[in-house]
């Protein structure tokens, strides 16, 4: 064992000495590197870590912060009965927006591909646009209005489905449709931009290959031919989209407000946002914003493992 | 023969349109399934393919010469088994794909669309609306009597404020260019160390960026909050431009694209006695130059709809979307201003997503995530 043990410190202090030496002769490369790493250790991985640290503690701003142990999360789970809205909130979002966002960008992705050029480009455009149109979907809170005069309300009285208008944004229980809709909306991002260039991407001769070895239809095309070979693409889709699906605040701020009615609307970033920007409870927020992190982090990698299983 | 196809299409990739490419494949390719015993079906192909040969033919550039010298020998040989099987042609390009499929799902793909961009036309021109139509009941999509009132309006009412409406859209554009700029330059710097050299710690720092492109910036927007306190730039343009240059997904773009580029370029760049930083900027640089445009169009459209209401306290700094919010909080009778300004907002980022599509497609091409 200690014989072991010693060659396994040698081993790694050998690796070490040449990492050193390497290291040394690739100078150009650190000067490279440099400004990107400073900003990005200062910006993304210290706050991440600041996050952690502050969890346990209590601070305020003004005041030094103090270690408090777990209490934070203590009660983030067993006392703030809004935490835990916001989190089935933020979690119904995701799950719901979450996988039809990615299925709608890949099947519009791959519908598009086969059209003409300059159609195909027409209709990237079109589809991409309202995730990029900044704060364009503040104009459905004129279809969505309250009074009778809302276009929404106005159709569905004409059409005799309701007799008195919908109070869309106030009602809690319209809320979280109406937002999951306009999300859904916004949600063909990077990630079909991604599939719509994958897409083009194919070797044709696998296609051909296909109709040699008897592929009969689209979808058996799709499954044994187009998924395998778009297993990187549709992975970057779905880091894009579940870190997405569960940051939704500026929709349901802006549309609901903020407050919105009996917390409705409430999601995890909206209650960070209370907590951080408006209470000045620095350690409360920290500890949400590590749960929104650890969130993320692992539904990325439960995702990842599945998809990798895709079209095999 | 396969092979040769591919360096002429590589080599060709900007002279040639895509429809050609897509034609010379696919002759080559069924040339080479005929030697398989192929039936009517490929031969179809071929023939429907050589139809817009001849005129593509014409077009193409004097490099391309090897190709068609192939290609007469190829066609020659169509020729002669043409007359051996007198089959009907028929054109279609997809021998597996149903006639009622395409139709229903085109159908479908057309009015999603229409559904998709109605809000956007709904929200352009109702700027472009008086507001007697504004207001009208039932409404009407397309403004009867178009007029840039709206806008006009913005300078009028604004400029009477305590800040201007020119000084907010100043602040949001010297934050988007100088953000997207630094950006740009910061993230390609790093890209291209990582890309072309192996040297210690770079795939762990690279797999650290991929990982930090699994959380937004909400997550550190609190400790970012206090890290920028210490820093003591809150309430300066620069709380929210520096923490841009570092934008995850722009580097991890920026790095596959470069991943790319043949490797032998900067050898010889290097033989020739070039320092890194003339790889860089005289070789790598203008070899990217679709990547730069993704880099902007996704650093612009984080920037220009950024409201920085968190971190810049003082009105005369504060940003178009901000700016935004209050019109929009002047209820009714700003309604015109509002979607004003909403199209000032929504057109920049459209507008130079519709003028670079085909670069961006190329790089975002390569923005796979290998695990």
């Amino acid at each position: 064992m200690s014989q072991f043990l010693k060659d396994y410190v040698k081993v790694k202090k050998h690796n070490f000495r040449v990492g050193v030496k390497r290291a040394r002769l690739s100078k150009a490369c650190y000067f490279f590197l440099a400004p990107y790493a400073i900003i990005f250790t200062m910006f993304y991985i210290l706050p991440v870590v600041v996050s952690i640290v502050f969890g346990f503690t209590y601070y305020n701003i003004l005041e030094a912060p103090r270690f408090i142990g777990l209490q934070n999360y203590v009660s983030l789970f067993l006392e703030d009965d809004i935490f835990l809205m916001a989190i089935k909130n933020t979690f119904m979002i995701a799950i719901i927006t979450g996988p039809l966002g990615y299925l709608g960008s890949f099947l519009f992705a791959w519908l598009i591909n086969e059209l003409p050029r300059w159609v195909r480009s027409v209709a990237v455009v079109v589809f991409y646009a309202p995730s990029i149109a900044g704060n364009c979907y503040v104009i459905f809170s004129v279809f969505f209005r309250g009074d009778a005069y809302g276009y929404v309300n106005a159709f569905l009285m004409n059409t005799g489905i309701i007799d008195t208008p919908i109070l869309w944004f106030i009602d809690p229980r319209y809320m979280l449709p109406v937002c999951m809709l306009v999300i859904l909306w916004m949600s063909l991002g990077a990630g079909f931009l991604s599939f719509v260039a994958g897409l083009q991407g194919i070797d044709k001769s696998q296609y051909e290959a296909g109709y040699m070895d008897g592929v009969k239809n689209r979808w058996q095309e799709l499954w044994f031919i187009t998924l395998p070979n778009m297993k990187p693409m549709l992975m970057f889709g779905a880091v894009m989209s579940i870190t997405q699906a569960f940051s939704v605040c500026e929709v349901t701020m802006t549309l609901c407000g903020f407050p919105s009615t009996d917390y409705a609307a409430r999601t995890i970033v909206t209650h960070l946002y209370d907590y951080g920007f408006a209470r000045f409870e620095m350690g409360y927020a920290c500890s949400i914003a590590t749960i929104l992190f650890l969130i993320m982090i692992l539904c990325n990698k439960a995702i990842q493992s599945m998809l990798s299983r895709v079209g095999t | 023969m396969s092979d040769m196809n591919n360096n002429n299409t590589t080599e060709n990739q900007n002279i040639v349109t895509e429809t050609q490419e897509t034609v010379n494949t696919e002759v080559v390719e069924t040339v080479d399934a005929e030697a398989f015993n192929l039936e009517d079906e490929a031969l179809s192909k071929l023939e429907s393919v050589e139809d817009v040969e001849e005129t593509a033919e014409v077009k193409k550039a004097p490099s391309k010469e090897k190709t068609s010298v192939k290609k007469t020998k190829k066609s020659k040989k169509k020729e002669e088994e043409e007359e051996v099987y007198h089959k009907p042609i028929i054109k279609r390009r997809k021998p597996n794909r149903s006639i009622a499929g395409d139709i229903f799902l085109y159908l479908f793909l057309l009015i999603v669309a229409v559904i998709m961009f109605f809000p956007i036309v709904y929200a352009v021109e109702s700027a472009l609306k008086p507001l007697d139509e504004l207001f009208k009941f039932p409404p009407r999509i397309f403004a009867q009597n178009p007029t840039l009132d709206n806008f006009s309006d913005l300078f009028v009412t604004l400029g009477k404020s305590w800040v201007s409406f020119s000084r907010y859209l100043f602040n949001t554009v010297f934050i988007t260019g100088v953000g997207t700029a630094g950006h740009l330059i910061v993230a390609s710097m790093a890209a291209f160390v990582l890309a072309k050299y192996d040297f210690p710690g770079g795939k762990t720092f690279f797999k650290l960026v991929t990982v930090a492109m699994m959380f937004t910036g909400y997550v550190t927007g609190i400790p970012n909050y206090i890290i920028m306190s210490k820093l003591h730039m809150i309430d300066t343009y620069w709380a929210i431009i520096i923490p841009a240059f570092a934008f995850p997904m722009g580097l991890f773009l920026m790095k596959q694209f470069m991943e790319g580029l043949p490797t032998s370029l900067i050898e010889a760049a290097k033989i020739d006695g070039a320092t890194e930083w003339t790889v860089f900027s005289k070789i790598v640089m203008p070899n990217v130059k679709p990547a730069w445009l993704t880099l902007i169009i996704f650093s612009v459209q984080a920037l220009w709809n950024n409201k920085a209401s968190t971190v810049i306290y003082s009105e005369e700094m504060k940003t178009l979307p901000f700016a935004m919010q209050q019109i929009q909080a002047g209820g009714i009778a700003r309604t015109g201003e509002a979607a004003a300004v909403l199209v000032v907002l929504m057109i920049v980022p459209i507008a130079i997503f519709i003028f670079s599509e085909s670069q961006i497609l190329e790089t975002m091409a390569s923005s796979g995530l290998k695990d």
